[in-house]
């Protein structure tokens, strides 16, 4: 358990640094956060960020190849990377004491990737492959449509991996000044958790990365996206037998004040527990055998998102059907209102689900980025507290708002006929 | 080569307790109070082996139902027990055993445990509750049948293994067996085979083990049941034959509409207590696991670009599963993917694997304990594990050890032993047939 509130701190050159201490086991976690993602790609260049994250472990000259995977493993640690919308990430995961091996590594590859011309080329195909498997999923299909549909002027309408077109074409030196640009300390976030001491690891922290010149603040591209005036569908149809339906409505950014009411009728509707079988989507939708699966959720992102309705077609039943009875739920919350005892119960909910989600230093580190760089790294811990002041009429209002007609995407899957 | 004791406190014989129930039931529990939450893992010796290829999906049917009634709660009363506290609760079934467990803040465990004892002792099998499972059931096989990796994974496993073993049909069934099941099937395998006998339990979180035992017997503890058909001997001792592979058998399945191809390709292996399973183990884990993959991660996604993933896995349990290389590539790579497996396959069983390469899978093995113990999901598997394959509770102790022992000629051996280029199963499921 995290019984004390983490080092936050920025070095002159720009970097933000937290630094969670975490006895529970003798392992720490160490994560480099940078503020770009697909929402800061144009046509043309979509896929970039995700592209440059596959490139950061292609090598720097100190630690060529796949040297940081193999030096990492060899002390028993893990690692990864992550591209969204929103951010782009880098962690490993080690026994406590092998930990500087991670600070080494992020600020060697924060300046020193090679994106070697011939690992560009080998690794262009590598992520064409990647796409290509995604393609093979009817939900992955559906949603590129749905997202597309729904941002006509945002970038948030291709998906992080990035359009096939334009990874058949981005060139190494777009890589490169994509990485030169949003790849510097002011942009950037580190952050770890575990069984260390904060001040120590601060000093060495600044050691390592203090150096790093900050550069122009990066480039804000902005197009917001203008209100939808009415409501959009696709009906996409394809080789699989089963039908799937998403609705997605336009819901502000996670700095609005709705955000937290907004994050409430989530929880009314689908739960906050691992399981979500007593809800009222699932009642309506899974126990009347009209659907298989069913969820909601409310995006946390740094520009307006979606709110989402998703349902598996059970055979035999039609989508009409499905998409009238998940409607109707929503209808349910804007006519009839909700009742106080679904609003506490969704607070213990969180507060379980709260203990989960800082089990491990990875979970831990990794909440706490996320949630900088949504503003605040406080942001998740303080949800619910936040989640606890909130009306029923709050969650009735904001159904009201948000989730009608005019504001609304509906997506079909179907089975191809032919 | 530096492989250090690791630092952490490794669960063992020193802190974990081990006592066995009046109903057959053995429980482990060990204490953790670095969070607020507990974990509860257990198994019933019983599975899809214990149902015939014309009930294919029986097991995982009846497990699925279990949490779908009992003779006091209704499934909405089950529900909303677990998910009011934020916990969860589940029952499955595969092969062999049969899974029940469960997760919740350690203020809800005699709740969970309550729930899980009456579920295990007294389920109804409401029967409009088993026609709602059965369409669930039915629409993952539907989704099922267009998935390439499903579609492939399940080429391979019913062409490597005779029809009448488990291994050769869908632990989740057919279209037309799930179909034909009557709520008299599920009840009857029930009643057949789910009993404490020979069952585990195992604790681990914020728990007074004397408490934690106290709860037990008077949930679980209180179940008493005589299955009617006892479950199959250790099959580890029939099976590590089971399959003879003489040649190479390929299954290409087309799936139109699709945009990338899954191929599996690999032979019969053993099962977890054959004394060359560690060894097979690294060297599976040189082939295919460590860094981007192993060795056909890096020539099949990182020197040639062919794939987002090349790997390989050693499904080593109860019985002897296969070892099998797997990828996903574009339709017009799968040949050049498959001779690179060949290839990499034909040059560790030539040529000795290096020291360094070795030596870097024993300093992951060794000093990822920590990280493999860190939460009490990962403490609750390794203790499975102990438990399951006869390991003893000292396993861990003793572990750095073993694996240390092993050398590059053991490595050499068991993949001159184990990996068969002339004699393999090749299942490719994709838009075009191969």
């Amino acid at each position: 358990m995290t019984a004390t509130a983490p080092l936050y701190t920025r070095l002159a050159n720009g970097l933000t640094i937290i630094l969670q201490r975490m006895t529970h086991a003798p392992v720490a976690s160490f994560w480099a956060y940078y503020r770009v993602g697909s929402r800061n790609e144009r046509t043309g260049e979509t896929g970039l960020s995700h592209f440059v994250e596959h490139m950061l472990f292609k090598g720097t000259p100190t630690l060529p190849g796949h040297a940081v995977k193999q030096a990492i493993e060899r002390e028993g640690g893990f690692w990864n990377g992550y591209t969204g919308a929103d951010s782009t990430r880098y962690f490993e995961t080690l026994p406590v004491e092998h930990l500087d091996l991670a600070l080494r590594i992020e600020s060697d590859r924060m300046v020193n990737a090679l994106f070697d011309p011939e690992d560009v080329k080998s690794e262009r195909t590598v992520i064409i492959s990647e796409r290509e498997g995604h393609e093979n999923s009817p939900g992955w299909r559906l949603s590129e449509e749905v997202r597309a549909l729904a941002f006509r002027v945002h970038p948030y309408h291709h998906m992080v991996i990035g359009d096939k077109a334009d990874l058949e074409t981005v060139t190494r030196d777009q890589l490169y000044q994509h990485y030169q640009t949003y790849y510097v300390p002011n942009n950037a976030i580190i952050v770890a958790a575990g069984d260390f001491e904060p001040a120590a690891l601060l000093a060495r922290i600044e050691d390592l990365f203090a150096p790093i010149p900050s550069r122009a603040p990066v480039p804000e591209f902005q197009r917001a996206e203008p209100p939808q005036a009415g409501e959009r569908r696709v009906h996409l149809t394809g080789p699989d037998s089963t039908s799937f339906l998403q609705i997605a409505y336009h819901t502000p950014d996670v700095s609005h004040p709705d955000y937290v009411p907004l994050v409430m009728l989530d929880i009314v509707l689908d739960g906050a527990a691992p399981q979500h079988r007593a809800t009222r989507l699932y009642r309506a939708l899974v126990q009347t055998e009209l659907a298989t699966a069913v969820s909601s959720s409310q995006g946390s992102n740094l520009d307006p998102f979606l709110f989402y309705l998703s349902a598996t077609v059970r055979e035999g039943r039609a989508i009409e059907a499905v998409e009238a009875a998940l409607l109707q739920e929503v209808e349910r919350v804007q006519n009839d209102g909700v009742q106080a005892g679904e609003l506490a119960r969704g607070i213990k909910q969180m507060r379980a689900g709260a203990a989960y989600a800082v089990e491990t230093v990875t979970g831990q580190a990794s909440r706490l980025g996320t949630a900088e760089v949504l503003g605040d790294y406080r942001l998740f811990d303080t949800l619910v507290d936040r989640l606890q002041e909130v009306a029923p009429a709050d969650v009735q209002r904001v159904a009201q708002t948000y989730l009608v007609a005019k504001n609304r995407v509906v997506g079909w899957y179907t089975p191809d006929k032919s | 080569m530096i492989v250090v004791q690791p630092s952490v406190k490794l669960p063992g014989p020193d802190d974990v307790t081990r006592t066995t129930l009046p109903n057959g039931m053995t429980l482990l529990v060990r204490e953790n109070w670095a969070n607020p939450s507990v974990v509860v893992s257990g198994v019933l010796r019983g599975g899809s082996a214990n149902e015939t290829r014309e009930q294919a999906g029986l097991a995982q049917f009846t497990a699925a139902l279990l949490t779908r009634g009992t003779t006091y709660r209704t499934f909405e009363d089950i529900a909303e027990t677990v998910e009011a506290v934020g916990a969860s609760m589940s029952v499955g079934s595969g092969v062999y055993l049969s899974t029940f467990g469960g997760k919740c803040l350690h203020e809800d465990l005699p709740t969970l445990l309550e729930l899980l004892g009456e579920v295990l002792h007294s389920p109804s099998f409401p029967p409009e509750q088993v026609e709602r499972v059965r369409g669930q059931i039915l629409n993952g096989i539907r989704q099922r049948e267009t998935s390439t990796s499903a579609v492939a994974r399940l080429a391979f496993w019913s062409t490597l293994y005779p029809a009448h073993h488990a291994f050769a049909w869908p632990l989740s069934g057919t279209r037309e067996t799930i179909t034909a099941l009557t709520r008299d099937d599920l009840a009857r395998f029930y009643a057949d085979y789910y009993s404490p006998q020979g069952s585990l339990l195992i604790v681990v979180g914020a728990v007074h083990t004397p408490d934690l035992v106290r709860l037990a017997e008077s949930t679980l503890g209180a179940w008493r049941a005589t299955p009617r058909f006892p479950p199959l001997a250790a099959p580890w001792e029939e099976t590590d034959s089971l399959v003879k592979l003489r040649e190479v058998r390929r299954q290409s399945m087309n799936l139109p509409g699709k945009t990338q191809s899954d191929l599996i390709l690999g032979m019969p292996g053993l099962s977890r207590r054959h004394p060359d399973h560690l060894p097979l183990a690294m060297m599976n884990s040189v082939l295919g696991e460590l860094g981007p993959g192993g060795r056909l991660g890096t020539r099949i996604r990182e020197d040639e670009g062919l794939a987002y993933y090349a790997r390989s896995s050693l499904d080593a349990g109860l019985s002897a599963g296969p070892w099998y290389a797997y990828a996903g590539v574009s339709p017009r790579h799968v040949d050049r993917a498959v001779d690179l497996i060949l290839a990499e396959m034909r040059r560790i069983r030539e040529t000795p694997v290096a020291e360094a390469e070795l030596a870097d899978v024993k300093a992951f093995w060794v000093g990822s304990l920590p990280l493999d113990v860190e939460t009490n999901e990962g403490v609750a598997s390794e203790l499975m594990n102990m438990e399951l394959y006869n390991l003893g509770l000292d396993y861990l102790y003793r572990y750095p050890r073993l694996v240390n022992a092993i050398t590059v000629n053991d490595v050499q051996a068991v993949a001159q032993r184990w990996l068969t280029p002339e004699a393999y199963v090749l299942a490719v499921a994709g838009p075009e047939g191969q």
